[in-house]
């Protein structure tokens, strides 16, 4: 599909059309000062600063908690412990300035989920509008996981910021429901070549190649006993940052709660970082010690998922690089197993 | 590097590089640089090469004393469960400690958790940690990509920015009420003490909270911890928390709920901070490890005033006042029992 132009001072007018239909979520700043998801109110137009929010676009899809099913636990209840669809219908959302690396997060995500009723009806309702990356932060590393600042991989518009006015490519079927002829316009030459020149610009801005390659072609168990897991888990305080602020820690944890007979079965986050991840009911806990746990996070991560679906299971965002209390690099671990 | 943390940081690096190679401990419990500004990396350096990689600055925000139990541990010979520990003394650990981190560790030693005989304590008289949440507001959350610490004043770049940021106005809320910023236990002393501080209004945040009505002061709490992921990271960071299994862990029975919702959220919050009450000396590591923002040393701040006030009690400032909260007296009054008073029962 031919791109178009949307100017910024009709951007506005153009979402706000999407809101009869769609709850438009964006960054924006929160409470606390820094930019997270939240629901945009209709007034101005979000800001889509450089690099990415405070959280990943992962509690659209894994909600937290998400109800699989309601029940009533009342024996006597003639309905007792018979499954009910839980009863909330949400609206479409449109996900409004999600980078390249989130976009991508999605698609990663849907390769183990892909038989997920659950995970593919949110993947179904929710809309994404991306913004490709003119320029990344200094703990952003896309490229090195397969991934680029101007893919498009995951997104249903692909948006390029040219100062005036949006530079707006449809990708898909979902994306083209989007489309509100009234507020675009075709773009000039010159437009066209503006996209062009940044596109270019923003792939030329770093040399990593993808390491998946290298790393699924390595020995397992050589990059299992590595040396240096002692020294980089050795600051960790498992706690569970980086994989809940990681788009592509997708693991989860299931439970019954009950309260005055009415039961539901949820599913919510859980972290490899926490000992109770692996407990059994023996009480043996084969990932007992945090090397394990870190360890196994990173071989996750970076063989296991690439062994057995092909890409790494990072898409480079950098937030647990950053939001890390003891600084814990995933750079470098990439690093020492590439070395390996 | 500022001339002062230039000094403190030589010093570490020999302290701890004679005290391996003498082989009075076996692990000496630093800070080394991180890879991204404005975070530290907490590291073990166990021979005198690896002491030349530990550094001191103001952004060595995490309470040290959190490693010590599990760190002494790892050093003890392996044995089975029950067994009692070998003959003879067993290694030890050099840790740095500032105010709050000496008193951390002396209430570690008054709960068992840490012997005295086992730790080497070199003390810093602390200047004040740096909040990163503050330097990123004050450059209104533009990326950092580079920071250079000067004696009273932070250089701050960005790609597009440039900023000198005094250090005082960036300085973590309790550091700057803080009153102990010397070491009360140390073996080894660098620098100098600077004697205790004076700040008649150390609990001003807290009063402006105790100012409000009953609603208002629920709905703040609530607005406070609304971000909260669940992550841990404030209980993980903490010092006081080395409890085998945490209530929130517990699945018999099962305390807490498990995801986001707020009832589960506040109730971690509240069972978290009243398990500190007379044991926190205000450290912030909770706050400053905290992905999200939340302000979580507020609650514990005001245990502390209360403790503070109903005790005349402030933990870890000597090995010897037995904490108020784990001793039993016959006489202890009971006038604190809020129910009491509710009831209207005069005594």
């Amino acid at each position: 599909m031919k791109p178009f132009v949307v100017e910024k001072a009709q951007a506005g007018q153009w979402l706000k059309d999407l809101c009869d239909t769609f709850d438009i979520f964006a960054p924006l700043p929160s409470i606390k000062g820094y930019h997270d998801w939240q629901r945009w109110d209709g007034s101005n137009l979000p800001v889509v600063r450089k690099g990415v929010p405070k959280s990943s676009i992962k509690a659209f899809f894994f909600p937290q908690p998400e109800v699989l099913f309601q029940f009533n636990a009342r024996a006597s209840n003639p309905d007792a412990f018979r499954l009910k669809e839980p009863t909330c219908h949400p609206k479409p959302k449109i996900l409004f300035g999600v980078r390249p690396c989130d976009a991508r997060s999605v698609i990663l995500n849907s390769i183990p989920y892909k038989s997920d009723p659950y995970f593919q009806r949110k993947k179904e309702e929710i809309a994404i509008i991306g913004f490709l990356c003119e320029e990344g932060c200094s703990t952003c590393f896309c490229k090195w996981t397969g991934g680029s600042p101007v893919g498009k991989e995951g997104m249903d518009i692909a948006v390029i910021d040219l100062g005036q006015v949006f530079h707006i490519e449809v990708l898909s079927d979902k994306g083209e429901a989007l489309v509100r002829p009234q507020f675009f316009r075709e773009p000039a030459d010159q437009e066209i070549s503006e996209a062009k020149d940044l596109i270019t610009k923003a792939q030329g801005q770093t040399l990593e190649q993808d390491a998946a390659s290298s790393l699924r072609s390595k020995e397992l168990m050589k990059l299992y006993n590595a040396p240096f897991w002692g020294k980089i888990s050795e600051p960790c305080i498992n706690c569970g940052t980086c994989t809940f602020l990681c788009p592509t820690c997708y693991c989860f944890d299931i439970q019954d709660e009950t309260l005055r007979g009415k039961g539901r079965r949820i599913r919510y986050w859980d972290s490899c970082m926490f000992p109770l991840f692996t407990q059994h009911a023996s009480g043996h806990n084969p990932r007992g010690d945090k090397l394990k746990r870190v360890r196994n996070r990173f071989m996750h991560k970076l063989k296991y998922f690439p062994d057995r679906f092909g890409p790494l299971s990072c898409v480079g965002c950098g937030r647990c690089v950053r939001e890390c209390p003891v600084n814990i690099d995933i750079r470098q671990v990439l690093k020492d197993l590439l070395a390996t | 590097m500022s001339s002062l943390n230039q000094k403190i940081t030589q010093e570490i690096q020999s302290i701890a590089a004679s005290m391996l190679e003498s082989g009075q401990v076996a692990a000496f419990l630093g800070y080394t640089t991180g890879t991204i500004p404005g975070v530290m990396q907490p590291f073990v350096a166990r021979n005198a090469q690896d002491a030349k990689r530990l550094c001191w600055n103001s952004f060595c925000v995490l309470n040290l004393a959190n490693y010590l139990p599990s760190l002494l541990k790892s050093l003890e010979p392996p044995r089975r469960r029950g067994e009692p520990p070998p003959e003879g003394p067993l290694p030890k650990v050099g840790v740095l400690a500032t105010g709050c981190w000496s008193r951390n560790i002396a209430v570690q030693i008054q709960e068992n958790q840490v012997e005295r005989q086992r730790v080497v304590i070199v003390g810093i008289s602390s200047r004040g940690m740096i909040s990163r949440r503050k330097l990123e507001t004050a450059v209104g959350y533009k990326e950092i990509v580079h920071i250079e610490e000067q004696d009273n004043s932070l250089l701050v770049k960005g790609n597009d920015f440039e900023d000198t940021i005094n250090r005082w106005d960036v300085v973590r809320d309790n550091c700057q009420t803080c009153i102990h910023p010397d070491p009360v236990i140390y073996d080894e002393l660098i620098g100098t003490l600077n004697g205790n501080r004076k700040i008649p209004d150390r609990f001003r945040q807290v009063e402006k909270i105790e100012t409000l009505s009953t609603d208002e002061r629920w709905q703040w709490f609530n607005n406070e911890i609304a971000s909260c992921i669940r992550c841990y990271a404030c209980r993980n960071a903490c010092p006081l928390c080395y409890c085998p299994t945490c209530f929130v862990d517990d699945s018999r029975p099962q305390w807490v709920g498990k995801s986001i919702e707020p009832a589960d959220t506040a109730l971690f919050h509240i069972l978290r901070a009243y398990h500190c009450a007379g044991r926190c000396t205000d450290c912030g590591s909770c706050e400053s490890v905290c992905p999200m923002g939340i302000r979580m040393r507020l609650f514990t701040k005001k245990l502390q005033k209360d403790v503070l006030e109903l005790y005349d009690f402030e933990p870890g400032l000597d090995l010897d006042t037995p904490l108020p909260l784990s001793t039993y007296k016959i006489d202890d009054p009971e006038d604190f029992i809020l129910t009491h008073i509710k009831k209207g029962d005069k005594k």
